[in-house]
């Protein structure tokens, strides 16, 4: 429901961080992921960081769609 | 003299007279608004057009432009949607009092710049002061006159099916820069109303071809409430696609992050036309030229079925109805 | 944008459309249970895309249709009061009370003011030092962390006019609730993906243990929702029921352990109304005695006045799920977006909302 938006860490300054979401730049703050680093992917939402994106997940992800593309296409559908 | 306005700013006296003088007259010369006469009189010839709009935007500074500019270009576009050459604009004013100098000057500065750039004149104006509270700082309102050349007959009505529709560059671009001015919501971006005159690209456009059959510019409600006026006024329907409509990275980023759809975000300077499929390729790729068109495509179709409704196929292949805005665009977190 | 575009490639919604349509052989009614789910669903038209064996249902998710109009009253007349600024997200500012809403509230006068986050409101008490900002705390868990983030920040910093009407819930206590009234059959659980990000897999694990019911957490894309129907679909044809993460790259088992931290020092469990579902133990959360100073409602002497539903509004049997807003005989009619009658409808997230603004083109 809650809408929470991927946005990257551009700087940080104790809990807050600068963030970026396609070009449009916010304050946010990562008093809820105190581990995340200037570079990383953050969930967004209503100003605060709840949750870092896993880069490696993602392209899991991404691989496994890809290979069911193949496949279903392999398969004349 | 004082660095505000005040109320006898707006009495009719000298002060008042003063202000218009060195405020406006200055400015904005003409030889009909030199005169100063009760109204502006001057010849036209052919079928006129005539419209009127307020503006009360806040702020009434934002990236890219003012209310002053804002106004100008609204009524001119307003006039070259019918395919009008646009002439002379009057340029009402309520001030509130306490509005810096300063600030009513660089609002006039803008009229005066945007008039030049779309090619009008002021002619004829007026000027009220409110009590403080009253006006958000400044109100607008301008009325415009134009005429429009024989053989053209362009309407919100007259799309019809087989009809390519274009749009005339990327969507969303003044209401995400306005909603980054407002307190509560602060996200900084670089993005610019895109606030501007179109007269001048109606004019390319219609030199390529005489098969423009409708025109609007979407302004309040977005892309997907003027999609939907045209529809209904015209008795068609419009399908759109999802993946040919322009939007900037930033007008999307932002409408992620506040959850906001691009395609009911505020446009100031964009242009929707219904033209004849044959000449489709040549409109865009004229308008292509032009500033103002530099990013214009073809986003649909006009068909006979379902008059009145608009449909956008997803990027996903599936087809959803895009309806008119309802109330404000308000940011959301679910 | 990163991490969004690659999840909206037609060409691989292609290939996870046609493995549903292969592996589909029974009847499932899945439920989405998120409001945000509802829309993503609409809004690209995924529906249309799958086969007629597989029906989707919406559930109670979304946060601004499960409010009671006895709370919303309650929200109505604190921005009443003379020196309070009402700081609301924007969701709430349409939704009707029993007489009223925020935004009527705001054309008589009060101050109700829309902000993006908990810490906008918290910079607009600093900035009025000499008036009380309210804020309405509305959301699930992934909301009530930052809003509890707001108040230790107020008490750190020592703002002492920044109030709190807390109406956040709890998703799992709910759909609980849901599965236990037994009106709704359910084959399969569409579990929100930002609700986990901060609680994790585990809590949903009871569904599938006790209920029998195949679970999956599902990002916001239209490909993390195909993902996730087609895992759906895996287990519900060999007869399984596990709950899986598919937002994997959002969502860990145990969640963000810190958010949750968090969330418990500043707010305590309680019971909760959940419109058209009554009251629901535990499902609710409350300010913990060492913050009531925050409470808003303990603060300020308000009176909500008398609780009115109103007549034909069906929202609360929309919102469990066992019935479309085509069945309600408001739909459409008396009540529109424009002229919403009950909070499904006004919430872009409600079903009602999304029906009738993204509808079924079936072209």
């Amino acid at each position: 429901m809650c809408l929470a938006i991927p946005a990257l860490i551009k700087s940080i300054d104790g809990t807050e961080a600068m963030v970026e979401i396609g070009g449009i730049s916010r304050r946010a703050s990562l008093f809820l992921t105190p581990e995340a680093g200037v570079g990383d992917y953050v969930l967004l939402h209503t100003g605060y960081a709840i949750s870092v994106l896993d880069e490696d997940e993602a392209q899991e992800t991404l691989r496994l769609l890809e290979e069911m593309a193949e496949v279903a296409g392999d398969d004349g559908g | 003299m004082s660095d505000r306005i005040i109320m006898a700013h707006g009495s009719g006296g000298r002060l008042a007279h003063e202000l218009v003088e060195k405020g406006f007259v200055s400015a904005l010369s003409n030889p009909i608004l030199d005169r100063l006469d009760d109204s502006a009189v001057f010849d036209l010839w052919g079928k006129v057009a005539f419209t009127t709009d307020s503006y009360v935007v806040n702020p009434i500074f934002f990236p890219g432009g003012d209310i002053g500019r804002l106004a100008v270009c609204g009524t001119v576009n307003d006039l070259a949607m019918m395919g009008a050459r646009p002439l002379y604009l009057s340029l009402a004013l309520i001030i509130e009092e306490g509005l810096p100098r300063e600030d009513l000057a660089r609002v006039v500065e803008s009229v005066q710049a945007a008039a030049a750039e779309a090619g009008v004149e002021i002619v004829t104006g007026d000027t009220k002061v409110v009590n403080r509270g009253g006006a958000d700082g400044l109100f607008v309102n301008t009325a415009g006159v134009g005429v429009i050349p024989e053989g053209i007959d362009i309407s919100g009505s007259g799309a019809q099916p087989g009809d390519k529709v274009i749009v005339s560059g990327t969507i969303g671009d003044h209401g995400i820069t306005v909603l980054s001015q407002r307190e509560g919501l602060s996200f900084s971006t670089t993005l610019q109303s895109d606030c501007a005159p179109l007269n001048g690209l109606v004019a390319e456009m219609l030199e390529v071809s005489r098969q423009v059959h409708a025109l609007r510019d979407p302004t309040r409600g977005g892309l997907a409430t003027t999609l939907n006026e045209i529809a209904s006024q015209s008795q068609v329907s419009i399908r759109i696609d999802e993946v040919a409509v322009p939007a900037s990275e930033e007008v999307l980023g932002a409408c992620e992050m506040l959850g906001l759809d691009p395609l009911y975000v505020a446009n100031e300077g964009k242009l929707v036309v219904a033209v004849a499929a044959r000449d489709a390729e040549a409109v865009v790729e004229r308008m292509r030229l032009h500033t103002y068109g530099r990013d214009a495509a073809v986003i649909g179709e006009v068909r006979q079925e379902n008059p009145g409704r608009v449909v956008m196929r997803t990027r996903l292949g599936a087809s959803r109805i895009v309806d008119m805005l309802v109330g404000d665009t308000l940011p959301r977190i679910c | 944008m990163k991490y969004v575009d690659e999840y909206r490639r037609s060409e691989l919604a292609q290939g996870v459309v046609r493995r549903i349509h292969r592996n589909s052989t029974r009847s499932a009614r899945l439920m989405e249970f998120c409001g945000g789910h509802t829309v993503a669903i609409l809004k690209h038209g995924i529906r249309q895309l799958l086969p007629p064996s597989i029906e989707m249902l919406s559930g109670p998710g979304c946060p601004v249709c499960v409010t009671d109009n006895s709370d919303l009253d309650k929200a109505i007349a604190l921005a009443g009061i003379p020196n309070v600024i009402l700081a609301t997200f924007g969701d709430m500012l349409k939704v009707p009370g029993s007489r009223s809403s925020l935004q009527e509230a705001r054309a008589g006068g009060a101050d109700v003011r829309v902000v993006y986050s908990a810490l906008d409101a918290l910079q607009i008490a600093q900035e009025n030092a000499g008036r009380s900002v309210v804020f309405l705390g509305v959301g699930f868990e992934t909301t009530a962390p930052t809003i509890a983030a707001s108040v230790l920040q107020a008490q750190q910093d020592r703002v002492d006019n920044y109030y709190l009407l807390c109406l956040h819930k709890l998703c799992p206590p709910t759909i609980r609730a849901l599965l236990d009234s037994g009106e709704v059959g359910l084959s399969g659980l569409i579990c929100p993906g930002h609700v986990s990000a901060v609680i994790g897999s585990e809590p949903w694990g009871f569904i599938a243990a006790h209920y029998h019911i195949p679970c999956v957490v599902s990002g916001f894309e239209p490909l993390d929702i195909l993902q996730c129907i087609d895992m759906l679909t895996t287990q519900i044809e060999q007869g399984e029921a596990r709950v899986e993460i598919a937002y994997r790259r959002g969502v860990r088992p145990e969640g963000n352990r810190r958010a949750l931290e968090v969330m418990y020092r500043v707010f305590e469990a309680c019971p909760a109304g959940w419109r058209g579902i009554g009251m629901v133990p535990g499902s609710g959360l409350k300010l913990r005695p060492e913050f009531q100073r925050f409470d808003a409602e303990l603060s300020f002497d308000f009176d909500p006045g008398p609780t009115i539903e109103p007549a034909g509004c069906i929202c609360g049997d929309i919102l469990r799920g066992v019935k479309k807003p085509p069945d309600c005989s408001l739909f459409a009619g008396a009540c529109t977006p424009a002229s919403p009658v009950g909070p499904c409808m006004v919430s872009s997230e409600g079903s009602c909302a999304a029906y009738y603004l993204y509808g079924e083109s079936g072209e």
